[in-house]
């Protein structure tokens, strides 16, 4: 009985919690996407030739972990089949949590383009059963840094 | 040595191809760690212990990487790949390949 009340407890407590964290993160993912519009990542791998540019690997790596609730939701979802919304919303933070990270250090370095960009994705901690913990995902490309300052 | 996951560099040629380099490294955290990683579990968010892990485990696999390239002669890395697997509860290992070449410049 009191196991029950605590479970409950803690699927409300995680749901709240939870939501939150989720709502305060996609704020600050859109935000930061919107400064670094500019820098384009793209997957084309051939290079520029009319400019000369400094090649340099550039990572980004994020850790995220699903709440209880969520976690709890998939379980539920697993049964019956269809969307398992509450993954989908944790992968599509990280991917693009990942890209950002990576777009940020590419400025830092003062690139002007992102190219042949990667997505790496491995869930780390398995909770209980098949549940997905958590899942880590890398992004990576190759920066082009302009050597000389462009004749426009 | 530029290291790069693109396939060739403008302006430059490759003089000579030395093969597969590689570097990897197989990480866990510490007992403090995976304890705030199963509070944060149950709230959801960001586990920067586990990112600092991973991003400390890349740049090791990465140096071991450039390393290897310089011991054979090497002065660019071409097409470099990450692979991670998570081979234990708590243990993962990051993985870096890339093709050791020799390359020069056109003029």
């Amino acid at each position: 009985m009191y196991q029950m009340i605590f479970v409950i407890l803690l699927l409300i407590i995680s749901y709240f919690i939870g939501s939150h964290i989720e709502r305060r993160h996609y704020k600050s993912i859109i935000d930061r996407e919107k400064k670094l519009n500019k820098l384009p990542a793209v997957t084309i791998k051939t290079p520029p030739e009319h400019e000369k540019f400094e090649q340099q690997l550039v990572l980004g790596n994020v850790t995220l972990s699903v709440d209880y609730f969520k976690r709890f939701l998939a379980t539920l979802h697993n049964f019956f089949g269809g969307r398992v919304t509450s993954y989908e919303t944790l992968l599509d933070r990280a991917r693009r949590e990942a890209l950002l990270r990576m777009k940020e250090t590419a400025a830092e370095k003062k690139a002007t383009l992102i190219f042949n960009v990667k997505y790496e994705t491995a869930s780390i901690y398995k909770g209980s059963g098949s549940a997905i913990g958590s899942v880590e995902v890398l992004a990576y490309g190759t920066a082009m840094i302009p050597l000389s300052p462009s004749p426009q | 040595m530029i290291i790069t996951n693109l396939e060739y560099l403008p302006h430059q040629t490759i003089s000579q191809h030395l093969g597969l380099v590689q570097g990897s490294s197989v990480r866990a955290k510490h007992v403090g760690r995976d304890i705030m990683a199963s509070i944060k579990n149950i709230f959801g968010g960001e586990l920067k212990g586990y990112t600092e892990l991973l991003q400390e485990s890349r740049e090791e696999a990465m140096q071991r990487m450039q390393q290897q390239a310089e011991a054979i002669g090497a002065n660019a890395i071409l097409n470099v790949r990450f692979s991670t697997s998570s081979i234990a509860q708590g243990a993962a290992e990051i993985y870096v390949y890339g093709s050791a070449v020799i390359i020069q410049d056109n003029e």
